[in-house]
């Protein structure tokens, strides 16, 4: 039973930032999804000081509001700092994640995160594998959780699908509609925080970014059309989460990581697939181009 | 009815002024081009009529009123290079944001919707590729498409950033054709074009610009070699050293405190 | 912590500093400041797989491990964009979390495993400053000599590269291997200072210095020198602040220092700044408003052939703002511009001098516009107003000579002071 909980908890994540990672990677904001996921750490701290619980709605609902705060700092260093993007988004997110590590530090008698994890930058990869052990009272409240956050999800992208659509492809032409492509953005900022602060509790920072990023990533390589790579997404997800459960078992390893390598795996053989597609391809159109000569 | 007219319009881009003092009319059924050497701010000055870009001082007004007011009655084509060719998506997908509103972002789109997007992609004849993903088309067919878009929306005004730009003559032919037709519809056409020698041949009228409007109105009255020096020569060497003492230094471009 | 074991952290960490300061303005100055970040997260596997290899946890092992996984980390990222239609941001998160999500598999697989002696493994990539060896900082002397010696040889070349990559390729520059040169230090920057700071804050010490340094100047060779040093000293500091509270961790120190002395540079740097901009912008309001009073003063004692000017009609001639034109008013009898008579002010000569000037060149402009511009006579006025403050006295030589010494604008007022530009 606990290996169930285990496989849905990450086939819940994977789902959840599969849809977000497909709007992130459109609108080339990638890293800015990589950005946050370290960055709410001093939110997830501080909420967690003033509540003392892991998994209150308070401590969630900080941390995340930490999330937006990055993509505002971000756009502050961006537009008033007149500072390049990168350097606002690397900036930003390492400040943040410094005083996330000082804050628990100097806090360590209160916190029961494990300070060795949180300095070496990942906080929740060994919490991972002992919420397994302490599954049976645990496991179902973060299955709670995210399933929660996998309705909001789905409703906001049921609901705001044709805005999310033209936001990403055109926003030039959607301010000229007279759509708030601020307001858009800044919603999809709050969803990545909320997903990331609710995932990185259950499985952890590593997993999270290679969710958001690595099976849209595969997904775009194989879609013509924005609903097709919500779907591939999702499944290729799914897929890494299942086969990455039984990796870890055959490797010894971390679960959530062996999860995210077989999305990167996954990854590879797409990529392989279209670029070898594309060679054949062209091979074809070239003795086609020669054939039509003769 | 004036389509478009502007007055005192000054833009900048970070306190160096792209837009100065532009003042003109354009009554409507026309079609105008907006030229001027790189840089003259051609693409500031649609954006700013659409209200995309905030001007430093001046308005402009569209249909007589406010551009917000209006928005259901204009449409903008921007630059085709300002899009990712590589996004997921079928030219109906594109066609059928020029049906997308501001207060109608949610919910389907209506069979209605769906229909004056196929007639719109019938127009710029693309419909037999409606199924085919936008990284798939050459350069011709990908502007199509956005006139496709805009077209769908129905709009009275058409604001199209260099429409032109690297695509096939049969392409740029079709295009012409299409945007004629369009202006004896009583549609109002204003493109920003970037080369000299076509204008000649495409537009009834013309917006001659280098920062500040050099002049506007019916092409055999603006292209003259005289504006056309003002244009291209040199002899704006002042202006522009100006305007980048004015960039430097970081000057207001207007003062609050003078009569307006 | 000992005072010595002190003087080796402060060195370790000031050569840390300065090897990542370096690579980093190149970094940023190509626009690929997040490379860092990627390569830094991408070691884990090379320094894991390196010791399953060798069962060894010398840095002499480890290192070169490293720095393996973090070419890889870098071919990945561009085959992928060369290959693909996915995007440079896209890819480097890609590499980055797949990467390391490999070095963690390897990683608590060696943990749980038979392997002898690997405790204490994961402190290679998640930073232990405080616990440096006196062997490890011969290392950091090594890779900061072939970084500074790298860059010292190819300076040149590298300057036009980064400047301008078409330019250089147009003119037949090895761009392959500058782009290897420049993968190859970062690579080895980033294999060093992750064993200060730690994977994920290793980006900042790449991109904040160079970012700071940035805002001080547009030489390439000044902002490398800003960023060492801006790099050494937020090391120094980090390292000295985590010295005095022993529980504070180093690396975030670190860290926090530089990312103040950025915030620091972006508000304060003059020009760059935006403190700076901002008191420029309010200088110029105050100066044009000054100028506007007197140039009022001056129309109104012309017009009305009387020295002394009364404060209301002042004030209404331009509908100046009350408490603006009060701190203006202030203002120029500070400088001696105008004086007090009896209840009226009037222009003394410096500032009837300084009030013709404006005029001047008001009227100039206003003809330049109208003679040159074909801008009919009612609208120039307006364009005058802001452009009369700004004029240099070159320029205004100019446009008079350009204008033929003119003696009236285009309202056929007369031009002040144009005879004493015939000589």
């Amino acid at each position: 039973m606990n290996d169930f909980w285990i496989v849905l908890t990450g086939a819940l994540v994977a789902v959840n930032c599969a849809i977000l990672g497909v709007f992130l990677i459109l609108r080339k904001m990638a890293m800015v999804g990589d950005a946050i996921s370290h960055a709410v750490l001093p939110g997830i701290v501080i909420a967690y000081l003033i509540s003392n619980s892991r998994n209150s709605l308070f401590m969630l609902v900080g941390a995340a509001a930490f999330g937006v705060l990055t993509s505002m700092l971000i756009e502050l260093f961006y537009k008033k700092a007149r500072l390049q993007s990168d350097a606002s988004i690397g900036i930003t997110f390492t400040w943040l994640f410094a005083i996330g590590v000082i804050l628990v530090t100097a806090f360590s008698g209160n916190v029961d995160l494990d300070q060795e994890c949180v300095l070496y930058g990942d906080i929740a990869y060994i919490p991972f594998d002992t919420w397994m052990v302490g599954n049976n009272s645990l496991g179902p409240a973060a299955i709670w959780l995210l399933s929660g956050n996998f309705l909001v999800l789905l409703t906001g992208l049921i609901v705001g699908y044709r805005g999310l659509f033209i936001t990403s492809f055109d926003e030039a032409f959607s301010i000229g509609l007279g759509i708030n492509a601020g307001t858009w953005h800044y919603a999809l900022m709050a969803a990545v925080s909320l997903t990331v602060v609710l995932s990185f509790n259950s499985v952890g920072a590593i997993l999270v970014v290679a969710f958001i990023v690595v099976p849209p990533a595969a997904a775009y390589l194989l879609s013509k059309r924005l609903d097709a790579m919500l779907w591939i997404s999702g499944l290729i997800g799914i897929l890494s989460a299942i086969s990455g459960f039984f990796l870890a078992d055959l490797w010894n390893a971390s679960i959530s990581a062996s999860m995210a390598v077989s999305a990167g795996i996954i990854f590879a053989c797409v990529f392989a697939y279209t670029v070898i597609k594309r060679r054949l391809f062209q091979k074809t159109e070239e003795s086609n181009f020669i054939e039509s000569w003769q | 009815m004036i389509a478009l007219e502007t007055h005192n319009l000054t833009v900048s881009y970070d306190k160096q002024p792209v837009l100065w003092d532009i003042d003109f009319t354009i009554p409507e059924g026309k079609l105008v081009g907006i030229i001027g050497p790189n840089g003259s701010g051609k693409t500031t000055l649609l954006k700013a009529a659409m209200g995309i870009l905030p001007a430093d001082s001046g308005y402009s007004r569209v249909f007589e009123k406010p551009v917000d007011k209006v928005r259901e009655r204009m449409s903008y084509v921007p630059q085709r290079q300002s899009v990712d060719w590589d996004f997921p998506a079928t030219v109906m997908d594109v066609a059928c944001m020029g049906r997308y509103r501001k207060g109608r972002l949610f919910g389907r789109l209506s069979r209605t919707d769906r229909e004056i997007a196929i007639n719109a992609l019938e127009r710029v004849d693309m419909l037999p590729l409606a199924k085919r993903q936008i990284s798939e088309l050459s350069g011709g067919q990908q502007q199509r498409v956005f006139i496709a878009r805009s077209l769908a929306q129905q709009a009275d005004l058409y604001l199209m950033d260099e429409p032109f730009v690297g695509i096939d003559a049969a392409s740029e032919e079709a295009i012409l054709n299409l945007l004629r037709s369009m202006r004896s519809e009583g549609k109002t056409v204003i493109l920003v074009h970037h080369d000299l020698h076509t204008a000649l041949q495409f537009f009834d009228w013309v917006v001659l610009l280098n920062t500040r409007l050099i002049g506007a109105g019916p092409i055999e009255e603006v292209l003259t070699e005289e504006n056309l020096t003002k244009a291209y020569g040199g002899k704006l060497n002042l202006l522009s050293r100006i305007a980048d003492l004015i960039g430097s230094k970081g000057y207001p471009i207007r003062e609050k405190s003078s009569e307006e | 912590m000992l005072d010595i074991n002190l003087i080796w952290v402060l060195a370790g960490c000031a050569l840390i500093g300065a090897g990542s300061s370096v690579v980093g303005v190149f970094t940023f100055l190509r626009k690929e400041s997040l490379v860092g970040d990627a390569v830094a997260h991408s070691l884990l596997p090379g320094v894991v797989l390196a010791f399953m290899l060798f069962q060894l946890k010398s840095i002499w092992i480890l290192f070169p491990g490293a720095l393996i996984a973090g070419w890889l980390s870098l071919l990945s990222i561009s085959g992928i964009t060369q290959y693909s239609k996915i995007k440079p941001d896209t890819a480097i998160a890609i590499v980055l979390s797949v990467f390391f999500a490999v070095g963690i598999v390897l990683l608590t697989n060696v943990q749980q495993g038979t392997y002898g002696n690997q405790a204490g493994l994961d402190t290679f990539i998640f930073g232990k400053a405080a616990s440096m060896l006196p062997s490890e900082i011969n290392l950091f002397i090594l890779v900061d000599l072939i970084l500074i010696g790298t860059i010292f040889l190819f300076y040149p070349y590298l300057k036009l590269f980064v400047f301008d990559p078409e330019f250089s390729r147009a003119i037949g520059l090895p761009v392959r291997l500058l782009n290897f040169l420049l993968s190859t230090l970062t690579v080895l920057a980033v294999a060093t200072g992750i064993q200060a700071v730690g994977v994920v804050l290793m980006a900042a010490l790449i991109i904040t210095p160079a970012a700071a340094a940035r805002f001080f100047t547009n030489s390439l060779k000044a902002l490398i020198f800003i960023a060492v040093l801006i790099g050494v000293i937020s090391s120094v500091c980090g390292v000295m602040i985590s010295y005095t509270a022993p529980s504070m961790p180093t690396g975030p120190w670190i860290v926090m220092v530089l990312s103040l002395v950025a915030v620091f540079s972006f508000i304060f740097s003059p020009k760059k700044g935006i403190l700076s901009r901002y008191l420029l912008r309010k200088r110029h309001l105050v100066k044009m408003t000054d100028e506007n009073v007197l140039k009022a003063m001056y129309h109104i004692t012309n017009q009305s052939h009387k020295r002394a000017v009364g404060i209301t009609v002042l004030s209404e001639a331009r509908r100046f703002d009350g408490q603006q034109l009060g701190a203006s008013l202030k203002r120029l009898l500070k400088s001696n511009e105008i004086q007090r008579e009896n209840a009226d002010i009037a222009l003394t000569e410096k500032g009837n001098e300084r009030a013709a000037r404006v005029v001047r060149l008001h009227r100039l402009w206003e003809l330049y516009l109208n003679k040159r511009m074909n801008i009919a006579e009612d609208h120039v006025h307006n364009d005058a107003e802001a452009i009369e403050h700004i004029i240099t006295p070159e320029l205004e030589a100019e446009l008079v000579k350009d204008l033929g010494y003119p003696e009236s604008d285009p309202h056929h007022s007369e031009i002040p002071g144009i005879k004493s530009f015939r000589k």
